[in-house]
């Protein structure tokens, strides 16, 4: 079972609750805005806790209400962000290295030059993250997050914010992690044709007003 | 232009201040972060605590730390029994009083600086695998850069130009203690002192403008609003 999940959390007045029980290489989180889909991967990535339920990966428990609760950097579970996220202060090339470098040998799979091609990305290693179009950063997002050896993708969104050509450039690099990487995902998103062409099982989550 | 002893005078100052900041400076650090970061009852009294020493008289800091560092102080006592330290009447207690009145405003720049540090950067970081010093030195400190410089030039600033607390506590003794206020002031009581007067006034106008001016350029460049 690569992906063996069951969180309940409380924000404020609105409770978020999901499963996701499946063999699937991707799985599709869709559902309104308001349901929780952010909150699910935060809480797959270690960044909220849930107040009930738990999290495996593979069979190796990440979170358990029990006990268990492996911090967010020994998870290994890669995340892209809505916004990318790139830290500003950095060059892209330092931004893809910077999981890579807290990672040791025998973890990494990936190494930079074959994410570099994979993304198409070699032109922008000298700069600077705000100097980036929406598709370029997201791109560099997606590498800096396969750079840090995950054993599982988290992509949040990550089409929400470019233009439909682009949208098309990323969605066929994701295709390719699925099929060539084999990397386990879980992919938010409101759009059906997206979920349609990635993913292998969809998760609709509701309680969204 | 200058002579030997006012030349003295201003590396005293220099030294002092130099001193004063690098030693309050981890404590800034800490107030701000915890300021900045944290969330607990209580706080608005140690942000008040901490900004104590921008309102009340100099005069009434210099007194307390009398009474908690002098030789009969709780620590000044502790401090002489066990590391044979006397601040009273040295320049260490002159670098002490600059700390203590230039602490607010450094922790207030910095908090700012901290306060502007996405958190979501962070987040970031740790999925890619950073703990949690790491992300701090790798990802929040250097974005707060410009405002932590800001705040140690401003720190610098204020302690070059603090009298009261210093004369209270660590008292007006040449070469030791007088800095240059305190030898602006001496001056002034001496007859034909004006011409000494007027230089050590305006080296330290261009010490404080040039600290104003260099903390303002750094806060500009972050994109921050004004420190003070």
């Amino acid at each position: 079972m690569s992906f063996d999940i069951d969180v309940r959390r409380q924000l404020g007045r609105r409770e978020i609750a999901a499963r996701i029980v499946t063999d699937a290489r991707v799985v599709a989180v869709v559902g309104s805005s308001g349901a929780g889909k952010t909150s699910l991967l935060n809480m797959v990535a270690g960044l909220l806790r849930p107040d009930a339920g738990h999290v495996r990966l593979d069979g190796d428990t990440l979170f358990d209400a029990g006990g268990a609760d492996v911090p967010p950097e020994q998870r290994r579970i890669g995340y892209v962000f809505q916004e990318h996220r790139l830290f500003p202060h950095r060059r892209v090339g330092w931004n893809l290295d910077y999981g890579a470098r807290l990672r040791i040998a025998e973890e990494r799979w990936i190494t930079r030059d074959e994410t570099v091609d994979l993304l198409g990305i070699g032109h922008l290693l000298d700069r600077w993250p705000r100097n980036l179009s929406g598709g370029e950063a997201q791109r560099v997002a997606i590498g800096r997050a396969l750079l840090s050896a995950p054993r599982a993708l988290l992509l949040d969104e990550p089409l929400a914010a470019l233009d439909p050509a682009r949208r098309d450039g990323i969605l066929t690099v994701l295709e390719q992690i699925r099929d060539t990487l084999a990397l386990p995902m879980i992919y938010v998103s409101h759009d059906r044709a997206d979920v349609a062409r990635l993913a292998g099982h969809v998760v609709e989550m509701g309680g969204g007003e | 232009m200058l002579s030997a002893e006012e030349w003295a005078i201003v590396a005293l100052s220099a030294r002092i201040s130099l001193v004063a900041v690098g030693a309050s400076f981890p404590v800034a650090l800490g107030l701000a972060w915890v300021l900045a970061r944290w969330r607990f009852p209580g706080k608005i009294l140690l942000d008040a605590l901490v900004h104590l020493p921008l309102v009340i008289p100099p005069v009434v800091t210099g007194w307390l730390l009398l009474i908690l560092f002098g030789p009969a102080g709780p620590v000044g006592a502790w401090l002489e029994r066990s590391f044979g330290v006397v601040l009273v009447f040295r320049w260490t207690g002159a670098a002490l009083a600059a700390a203590v009145m230039a602490l607010p405003l450094m922790v207030r720049a910095m908090r700012l600086s901290i306060e502007a540090v996405d958190p979501r950067l962070e987040a970031a970081a740790r999925t890619l695998g950073a703990g949690w010093w790491r992300v701090r030195w790798t990802i929040s400190l250097p974005l707060a850069l410009p405002g932590m410089l800001a705040g140690l030039v401003l720190g610098f600033a204020r302690s070059i130009g603090e009298f009261g607390a210093t004369v209270t506590f660590a008292s007006n003794i040449p070469n030791e203690t007088r800095t240059l206020p305190l030898a602006i002031y001496s001056a002034l009581q001496l007859p034909g002192g004006e011409a000494a007067v007027l230089r050590l006034s305006l080296i330290s106008i261009a010490l404080s403008l040039a600290a104003l001016v260099a903390s303002e350029w750094l806060a500009r460049r972050h994109g921050q609003a004004h420190v003070l």
